[in-house]
């Protein structure tokens, strides 16, 4: 008897032990702030109402994303915005798209979670109406005409402003080592493509190893030890997907007595804070912003479709490159 | 009970594990340009072999555990979660409270030994399956971690305890110094004490071990608080090595590794033996793999093709019936463990 008792009191406290960090996680994302209440419309002041459905915070990328956003909402008169939190589910973020057609939002801006099954809720706003712009992701749809534009960054792009300052730093003449992000993701993909592209055009331009280290700093620790050992002083740059596998790679050129910035020149994609602090110790020579900042442009554009302007089918979001003289300048104002 | 007989060998249970890796570092040697060269750099040993040692460092310290709790017919999925969490601890303790060396070492190895404890008590207490309870903690484990840091990768400086991921003793990584303390100790304590004569026991029949009074629950217990220490301190290594707890990848997947390791080893999922220096060259010859794919630049996609090729020869190796027909094929008597 007495151990189904303790079994019992085992299983309460397990579940409760659950409970408590599944209630903390559910906590952390900002609840929807649905200012339920439109104005009555007065044709002279009728505010602009911008509905939008964000992924969730899941990094500080996307939370860099969401305040953007808003702060340009509240800069421009006229706008209110209305926020929707999917918390990294699709089905939340049909959810809020259905209800803000409803509750006949002027504008919709979708950060899409995953790409496909958006068709009958993008159909549902397009009957209504309301046009949808999507940011940072784009959809797969058959009948491209269910959203009005995407605006988003150009990861082969990205990879082409890395390659061509390689380019310029070398004089077209470099060994190249190639830390690629995890097998298959579209922003691994891109990148390699872009710079490859630049590459070609330089004959003494050479990749001379190149392998995934998956986006994060160990994996780009390990891999970038193997190629020292592989390839030794033949080394003269390193290409890395993101800026975590460019701090590995600096760490693994350190233990290996050879000095990154100097020696071997380091290159990498994002532009977090991190490597920020890596240029001002100066290990680190160039990164190239993958920016979330999408607010300004993405209201400049939402302007243009409510004053019925023709807007292209896709909007870049302009990235460009850091090198360490401004990285000081800049550290504090770097948001992630 | 040693027969001194050159088919002796054969016997060794762990002759196959070793004598696989002995042959992949052989073909490394000669066909990966500088695999096998060693020099002194900075007062301390430099080459692609001591990166396999150092590299493979972790999974060798979650295989000691993983053999003695696999060996007792469980099995510990929540090791790498645990690592995430020390890790995550330490970081902020640095990073955060700024406390002094012995905490940030103490405090992450007590939480990893609780995690352990708490594995074990619903192993035995609760009468739960090993695989059930220690998923709870694989599941939870990870965002516990991720509570701690906010989700954020969590950086320090702190030279002291980077050390136990980068230093070097003698010239050694003092990784390596860690895994051969680590295994040394349990390999006493199992090899010099009745205990692991009472592990195998278990593993081999858990009900007359009982009843012949082994003090089947404690042991158990026991193991399982070994294997979150062993991971807690591989949480340690992977964090001072990148000098920042990135909870979302620290040890992530690397359960299956070092299950891998143990069954490369010789040890069977079905408990009753323990064969730890099997384990560590199983963990090894996984590294090997991974360490010369990266070299000659194979790309990953074939790599983990590669390494499953292997360790599905390895396992069949282990198996009576693919053991016959190589006896027959070759045309002698060939034992493996």
């Amino acid at each position: 008897m007495q151990r189904r008792v303790r079994l019992g009191l085992l299983i309460v406290l397990g579940l409760s032990g659950f409970a408590a960090v599944g209630a903390c996680r559910r906590e952390t994302p900002a609840a929807p702030e649905d200012t339920s209440a439109t104005p009555s419309p007065s044709p002279a002041s009728r505010p602009l109402t911008v509905a939008f459905v964000q992924v969730g915070a899941e990094s500080a990328w996307r939370t860099a994303e969401t305040r953007s956003i808003q702060t340009e909402a509240g800069k421009r008169p006229g706008i209110e915005l209305k926020f929707f939190d999917a918390q990294q589910k699709q089905e939340n973020q049909i959810r809020g798209l259905k209800s803000f057609v409803a509750q006949d939002v002027d504008v919709i801006v979708l950060a899409p979670v995953v790409e496909t099954g958006w068709e009958p809720a993008l159909r549902e706003a397009k009957e209504a109406g309301i046009p949808v712009v999507l940011v940072d992701r784009g959809v797969n749809v058959t009948d491209e005409s269910l959203y009005t534009t995407l605006i988003a960054s150009d990861f082969v792009e990205e990879g082409r402003i890395a390659g061509r300052w390689l380019a310029e730093k070398t004089g077209g003449k470099c060994s190249i080592v190639e830390l690629q992000g995890t097998v298959g993701a579209a922003p691994a993909i891109d990148r390699k493509k872009g710079f490859e592209e630049i590459i070609a055009q330089h004959p003494e331009m050479k990749i001379i190893k190149s392998q995934s280290g998956d986006f994060t700093r160990a994996g780009g620790k390990q891999v970038m030890e193997a190629f020292i050992k592989a390839e030794g002083r033949n080394i003269q740059a390193v290409y890395a997907h993101n800026d975590d596998m460019a701090i590995g790679a600096i760490q693994a050129l350190k233990d290996a007595g050879m000095k990154p910035g100097q020696d071997v020149l380091v290159i990498s994609i994002d532009a977090v804070r991190a490597a920020f602090e890596a240029m001002i110790a100066g290990e680190l020579n160039a990164t190239v912003e993958c920016s979330p900042l999408f607010g300004p442009l993405l209201f400049d554009t939402i302007a243009k479709i409510v004053a019925g302007e023709p807007v292209p089918k896709k909007i870049i979001n302009q990235d460009r490159l850091f090198e360490p003289h401004e990285a000081a300048a800049l550290i504090d104002s770097r948001e992630y | 009970m040693t027969k001194q007989t050159p088919l002796a060998l054969w016997r060794r249970p762990t002759f196959w594990p070793v004598a696989l890796l002995a042959l992949l570092w052989l073909l490394n040697a000669a066909l990966t340009p500088n695999f096998a060269r060693i020099e002194v750099r900075d007062g301390r040993l430099f080459g692609s072999l001591i990166d396999v040692i150092h590299r493979g460092a972790p999974v060798m310290l979650l295989a000691v555990g993983m053999t003695l709790v696999i060996a007792m017919r469980g099995i510990d999925l929540s090791v790498g979660s645990v690592m995430a969490m020390a890790g995550a601890v330490a970081a902020q303790l640095i990073a955060v409270h700024d406390a002094p060396l012995a905490v940030v070492v103490a405090v992450p190895l007590v939480v990893a030994a609780a995690a352990g404890l708490w594995n074990g008590l619903l192993v035995t207490l609760a009468g739960m399956q090993p695989i059930v309870a220690t998923l709870i903690l694989l599941v939870a484990g990870r965002g516990v971690a991720q509570l701690i840091t906010g989700g954020q990768i969590t950086t320090f400086e702190r030279p002291a305890f980077q050390f136990l991921g980068t230093g070097a003793l003698l010239g050694v990584p003092f990784t390596l110094w860690l895994v051969a303390g680590v295994t040394l100790l349990v390999g006493a304590l199992l090899r010099l004490t009745p205990l692991g004569l009472y592990v195998e026991s278990i593993g081999g029949n858990e009900r007359a071990a009982r009843l012949a009074g082994v003090r089947v629950r404690a042991i158990k217990v026991a193991g399982y608080v070994l294997t979150g220490l062993c991971a807690g301190l591989a949480g340690l290594i992977a964090t001072a090595d990148i000098k920042a707890a990135d909870v979302s990848n620290c040890g992530l997947y690397i359960e299956l590794d070092a299950i891998l390791a143990v069954v490369l080893g010789g040890t069977s999922l079905s408990g009753g033996r323990a064969r730890m220096v099997g384990a560590l060259a199983g963990a090894l010859i996984m590294q090997t793999l991974t360490t010369t794919m990266l070299m000659r630049g194979i790309g990953q996609e074939y790599a983990l093709v590669i390494k499953a090729v292997v360790a599905l020869l390895v396992c069949l190796i282990y198996t009576p019936r693919f053991r016959g027909a190589l006896q027959r094929l070759v045309g002698r008597e060939v034992h493996a463990a």
